[in-house]
């Protein structure tokens, strides 16, 4: 049965869960820091500079320095979460992330925000499309993709008590809250949100619930779809991932780069393990200009697009 | 905060012993390249004054204890000048000399730049260069944030200035006035392939420092006096973040590497070996 759109009022920017549960940390945890690159207002900081502004470390339009200033905090033993845009954090200072923080395996958190095509018109230059190809192959990082404010809330909680580099990829297009019972956060670990087995659809971060729209929209087709939200890119739920391949077809989806994300992760397990057919959702790069909506949709983000994407994927499995 | 009463301890006038410790070190690395037949010497010894300097005349440290909270930290930004950081902390006792033997050996925890996560003393992995004075200037944040009395010290090379991310964190330390905070220039006027000067000027040096709003101090990066002098200078009440522009010779020692640029990453063969040795005496 298909559900209806959700309704705008109950739709939420994730990044008002971040900086509400880093704030909360803060208040129990002197050793939290926040450092920014003047995304203050974008990282939704504006209560933490306000309760704790020795703490909040705003180096400026200087994403290489943030980084690394970091990297430094977290050698003397504090927490920082570094914040900023997504599309510079992760471009702008891969070496650094790379070199100072996964590398040398320091406490640092990296908060990704605004991610993917949130900036829509702004076009390329600012969206972030590329960092879970860029993230996912670099050693000791936790690479996170919270699907909701709860899930946003409870990662941001997770990676503060975690001793080790973290980055969490925070969406700014507004989401519901996933209705899924007895949630437990637990990183390396896909959340079932949909039974399944004739197709395992396989999301992540904003595309979570247009999964689950769609299986329950196949559902009324007489296709039984599963849903996973991998909210964990690195390290990756692997029998999860190996027991979708048993339903015999996988869709990915992400809003992301079709190449090297997800889908990537989903592949190179696959193919060695068990291959099968799959379907990969998301952008192919460069995108022309449009609202974070209208890309969505156009690159079939979207319930009927997802649900198309299971069509075309069972009509290649092999019987 | 005081610094912890089991850091070790240094003579009140350390020169002699500096002056010591950087003979052995220059030694020990120019064998360490010798063995491995790899390795950045000129840039090592343009560099082991003032890192025998600041291990055995400076820095509040405890060797057996390297995670010290309140120890004074030293980033070796030219992570690539590893003869001079390896034989300094082995020489202030992070580690046996027996690991020096395997010096870019495969398995070796002596890489050709430093690990953190397998050499006790170093403070955080360099190697791609601009990456250690943002680092440095982090920990010198932290230490303003809570108050804490360590202070902090960076190495650069020259040519390294020319990454931008070095600039980004100098004009942050000004800001914030971090008088905790020290940058040493090795300013050997030589990169990998030419001068500074003809690749991309630097000068005037200390005129960009100072319009950054650091306090610069310009001296002979060979001289263990001058330099002892400059690194130990009480910081509080000074308001700046402190730059040392340490003049320097590459290749300082050995008069067939001296103001070489091929001494960058150049390897001795065993005569040169042993015209080096009969020279570091």
């Amino acid at each position: 049965m298909a559900q209806a759109a959700p309704n705008t009022a109950d739709l939420f920017d994730c990044r008002n869960a971040f900086a509400k549960t880093l704030e909360a940390l803060a208040a129990e945890d002197s050793r939290i820091t926040a450092v920014v690159n003047d995304s203050i207002g974008s990282s939704k900081l504006g209560g933490f500079q306000k309760a704790f502004p020795d703490r909040l470390v705003n180096v400026g339009i200087a994403e290489q320095t943030m980084v690394g200033v970091g990297a430094g905090l977290a050698n003397a033993g504090h927490i920082p979460f570094v914040s900023a845009a997504s599309c510079f954090l992760t471009g702008r200072a891969l070496e650094q992330i790379k070199a100072d923080v996964a590398y040398s395996n320091f406490n640092v958190k990296l908060i990704g925000q605004s991610s993917g095509v949130a900036y829509g018109e702004l076009g390329p230059t600012h969206h972030s499309i590329e960092d879970f190809a860029w993230l996912r192959v670099l050693n000791n990082l936790t690479l996170i993709v919270p699907s909701d404010p709860w899930e946003t809330a409870e990662a941001v909680k997770w990676a503060a008590g975690h001793e080790g580099p973290v980055f969490i990829r925070v969406s700014r297009m507004p989401v519901p809250e996933l209705s899924v019972a007895n949630r437990v956060f637990q990183p390396g670990k896909a959340e079932l949100i949909r039974q399944g087995s004739d197709v395992s659809i396989i999301a992540c971060g904003t595309t979570v619930h247009l999964a689950q729209a769609a299986s329950d929209a196949l559902a009324g087709e007489g296709i039984s779809a599963r849903v996973l939200n991998m909210s964990s890119i690195n390290p990756l739920d692997e029998t999860a991932v190996l027991e979708a391949a048993n339903t015999g077809a996988i869709v990915t989806v992400e809003e992301a780069h079709v190449r090297g994300g997800l889908g990537g992760a989903v592949a190179e397990l696959t193919v060695r393990n068990s291959p099968v057919p799959m379907e990969m959702l998301g952008f192919p790069g460069f995108v022309p200009t449009g609202s974070v909506e209208w890309l969505f949709d156009h690159f079939d983000l979207s319930e009927t697009g997802v649900a198309a994407a299971a069509r075309r994927v069972l009509a290649r499995k092999r019987t | 905060m005081a610094h912890s009463s089991n850091v070790i301890a240094h003579p009140n006038d350390p020169v002699p012993v500096i002056r010591d410790r950087a003979l052995w070190m220059r030694r020990r690395a120019f064998k360490m390249v010798y063995d491995a037949q790899l390795g950045h010497p000129g840039g090592d010894f343009s560099a082991i004054d003032a890192i025998a300097t600041l291990y055995f005349g400076v820095l509040h440290y405890d060797p057996k204890q390297p995670e010290l909270p309140g120890r004074d930290r030293f980033i070796m930004s030219k992570g690539h000048a590893t003869g001079a950081l390896y034989t300094a902390l082995c020489a202030a006792g992070y580690f046996e000399e027996s690991w020096l033997d395997t010096y870019m050996q495969p398995q070796s925890k002596l890489n050709g730049h430093p690990n953190r996560n397998y050499v006790p003393g170093v403070e955080t992995n360099t190697g791609p260069l601009g990456h250690g004075v943002p680092v440095a200037l982090g920990i010198a944040i932290a230490g303003q944030i809570t108050g804490a009395n360590h202070r902090t010290y960076v190495l650069t090379g020259d040519g390294e200035l020319q990454e931008g991310s070095n600039w980004e964190a100098a004009m942050t330390a000004g800001h914030r006035k971090l008088e905790n905070m020290t940058l040493i220039v090795d300013r050997n006027r030589l990169q990998q392939g030419a001068g500074t000067e003809e690749t991309n000027s630097l000068d005037p040096l200390d005129g960009k420092f100072r319009a950054f709003g650091w306090h610069v101090e310009i001296v002979d990066g060979h001289d263990h006096e001058a330099l002892f002098t400059a690194l130990s200078a009480p910081c509080k009440g000074r308001g700046k973040p402190l730059c040392v522009i340490a003049n320097t010779v590459k290749g300082k020692g050995v008069s067939f590497m001296e103001n070489q640029a091929s001494w960058h990453h150049g390897v001795p063969n065993a005569e040169q070996f042993d015209t080096a040795m009969k020279e570091l005496v």
